[in-house]
């Protein structure tokens, strides 16, 4: 294959991607893809970018191997890339910080996220603190509800949250929301988007700005194993951990790459959150790519444990590589990745991110079936104590 | 000459009054009723939302417009037999449906194009479709006879006009303001000039929109437009009439904008 190099200049990935807002927006996505291209050509801006990443996030986060775990397997060793151990606990802020840096030299003072689980809204408001912006997360009211501390969080950080009433009340109302927030105030406000999806350039400056995870992990595994893994794995929701981790090893071959979406109560009871498994081609905030949605075209409620997977649409880099065959996707159900989320608890002392289970829980499923010389390395794209109350919950605990 | 052109044409130069109503909303039995309605109090153009669960770029009344419409499950099919149902007694006024692209996708655009055209349709309206992806979709369209109709912001620049203009038919909607429909931030003498500037690249008539909220609004617009959009304006009011009286309280707002136009 050609040197992968994607997307194409009006942002496709193949079929998918692209641009689909109302006209009031596109300019602003001009201008923004404008801004990038300086920036992406500015060795300051990577510069100061890289010096955040340091000081401020405590990069690069380590990989880790799990050696109880994959002793306990009998196949594979898994070794985890340890995202949770970011400021903030999360893979998001390698994004926000980018975003936020771009914003900066755009001279907007107000910025504006969506979150689900609320792990984009606290990465949002940190930077938005730490750069001394005005922050305003759009939140789906059920959300809100689930993830009380997350709320409590981002208001600490000085930023405005808005419970989100339309729709399902989730995050992708919560997107509705912020991108007419946007349209209304498109001249003072950055839209800061959290997932590799989105209008472009969102897509490719978000995967941009979290291949550090990929860039890092290509350096690490050598000089840990001498040579790359056998698999990469990571969890699918819009997609943005996942591709951060995948886009540096698109061209490695021999790295097999894996995507695990949020199987929910099972791909076949239709109460998921997998459209790549179980979607079709769709256009949706601003994108072509793999949706959940009806035969007429109307997007369907989604289902996860993970409130960061449960999203109908995934980044359309994603929906390009499945139909390319460079990476396969995998659904992992509710019930599995609880199930990893405890294992990982006791064998290895870490508390993962229900979201990072799936990915987690697709390794120790099938660790077993490879050879004990072979390597999985999972991104663990973050932690768990913001989902103890979750778990707890399912548990018939309450805390 | 397509039902738009013929319209616009007989107002030889008289303003036209364009309502968007969403189709499915209060009920879907109720929709044929309501568009009747509209013509009875001066419509020139019908604008039938197409309902979505996801209306990106609709502020909170068109959203709950579509909620309405969506809990008795009326998608695109349905919206093109309440079209065919309309023209049972109605042939001469146009209507274009106004929407989002994926229902339209998901029937696929050749699909769709044919539909609409035997349904009677004579404009569509994706709102989420700029020209810049619109090619296939416009073409479709365009094949059937069915004019690709699309919006022009405050914010777009002017050398995009030329590239809308290239696939635009019909007329071009000219979104009045920075927001969402049903705002109230709207800057008449702002609009006048930009409307001035796009005449010099634009030869379709200019329908404007958003947060147009009454007859005085409608009458300052109208100095300067080619048509006046009210949507949000009447969605309120089916909103708070009972489906009893939701067709005369809209025919007689339509009759007290038209009259305000003084066409």
């Amino acid at each position: 294959m050609d040197r992968y190099d994607m997307p194409d200049a009006r942002g496709h990935f193949g079929p998918y991607g692209g641009i689909y807002v109302a006209e009031t927006l596109m300019a602003a996505l001009d201008e923004l893809k404008a801004e990038y291209e300086r920036a992406k050509n500015d060795p300051a801006f990577w510069e100061e970018y890289r010096y955040e990443l340091k000081h401020y996030v405590g990069r690069p986060s380590p990989v880790y191997h799990a050696r109880r775990l994959s002793e306990k397997l009998g196949g594979a060793q898994i070794y985890l890339k340890r995202e949770d151990l970011n400021h903030t606990g999360a893979h998001k802020v390698n994004n926000t910080i980018g975003q936020a840096l771009l914003a900066r030299r755009m001279g907007k003072k107000r910025v504006i996220a969506e979150t689900g689980a609320g792990q984009h809204g606290v990465a949002s408001a940190t930077v938005a603190a730490r750069y001394g912006m005005e922050c305003v997360v759009y939140m789906g009211a059920e959300d809100v509800k689930r993830q009380a501390p997350n709320v409590y969080r981002m208001k600490l950080l000085g930023a405005t949250v808005v419970p989100v009433e339309s729709g399902s009340k989730t995050l992708k109302d919560a997107l509705n929301e912020a991108m007419r927030d946007w349209v209304t105030n498109v001249d003072s406000t950055f839209y800061i988007l959290g997932t590799a999806a989105g209008p472009h350039p969102y897509p490719m400056l978000v995967r941009d700005f979290q291949c550090v995870i990929g860039d890092e992990a290509k350096v690490q595994m050598p000089e840990m194993i001498g040579r790359q893994p056998d698999v990469v794995v990571a969890c699918v929701g819009g997609g943005s951990n996942a591709i951060g981790m995948f886009y540096p090893y698109i061209d490695v071959s021999g790295v097999r790459i894996v995507g695990v979406e949020a199987g929910g109560d099972g791909v076949a009871s239709g109460r998921h959150a997998a459209p790549l498994s179980a979607g079709k081609p769709g256009v949706l905030h601003g994108f072509k790519s793999y949706l959940m949605q009806d035969e007429n075209g109307q997007i369907v409620e989604t289902h996860s444990v993970s409130a960061g997977l449960d999203y109908p649409g995934v980044g359309p880099e994603h929906s390009y590589l499945k139909d390319l065959g460079r990476a396969e996707y995998d659904a992992i159900n509710d019930d599995e990745a609880l199930a990893a989320f405890h294992e990982l608890c006791r064998s290895e002392g870490i508390i993962p991110a229900l979201e990072s289970s799936h990915a987690l829980a697709w390794a120790i499923k099938h660790a077993p079936t490879m050879g004990k010389d072979q390597v999985i390395l999972v991104n663990l794209s973050g932690r768990g104590d913001k989902d103890i109350n979750t778990v707890a919950g399912l548990s018939g605990i309450q805390l | 000459m397509s039902r738009i052109a013929n319209r616009f044409a007989a107002l030889a130069g008289k303003k036209a009054l364009i309502p968007f109503i969403t189709a499915g909303d209060p009920n879907p039995g109720l929709t044929v009723s309501l568009m009747h309605g509209l013509v009875e109090g001066g419509a020139d153009i019908i604008e039938l939302g197409v309902p979505f669960s996801d209306p990106m770029a609709d502020g909170p009344v068109i959203q709950r417009a579509s909620e309405r419409a969506l809990a008795h499950k009326v998608g695109l099919k349905d919206v093109l037999a309440m079209v065919v149902e309309f023209r049972k007694t109605d042939d001469v006024t146009p209507v274009v449906l106004m929407g989002y692209l994926n229902p339209v996708f998901a029937m696929g655009y050749t699909e769709f194009s044919k539909a609409a055209r035997a349904a009677g349709v004579d404009g569509v309206l994706t709102v989420d479709c700029p020209p810049e992806e619109a090619g296939e979709l416009a073409a479709a369209l365009s094949a059937e006879s069915v004019d690709p109709i699309f919006l022009l912001a405050p914010t777009t620049p002017e050398a995009r006009v030329a590239e809308v203009a290239r696939l635009a038919r019909g007329y071009v909607y000219y979104v009045s303001l920075k927001g969402v429909t049903g705002a109230a931030n709207l800057d008449i003498d702002e609009v006048g000039r930009k409307i001035a500037a796009l005449r010099q690249h634009l030869s379709l008539p200019i329908g404007v929109g958003f947060g147009i909220r009454d007859g005085e609004t409608a009458r300052r617009v109208a100095e300067v437009a080619d048509a006046v959009v009210v949507g949000s304006r009447l969605v309120q009011e089916i909103e708070a009439a009972t489906p009893e009286t939701a067709k005369e309280r809209l025919t007689a707002l339509v009759a007290g904008l038209k009259s305000a136009i003084g066409a």
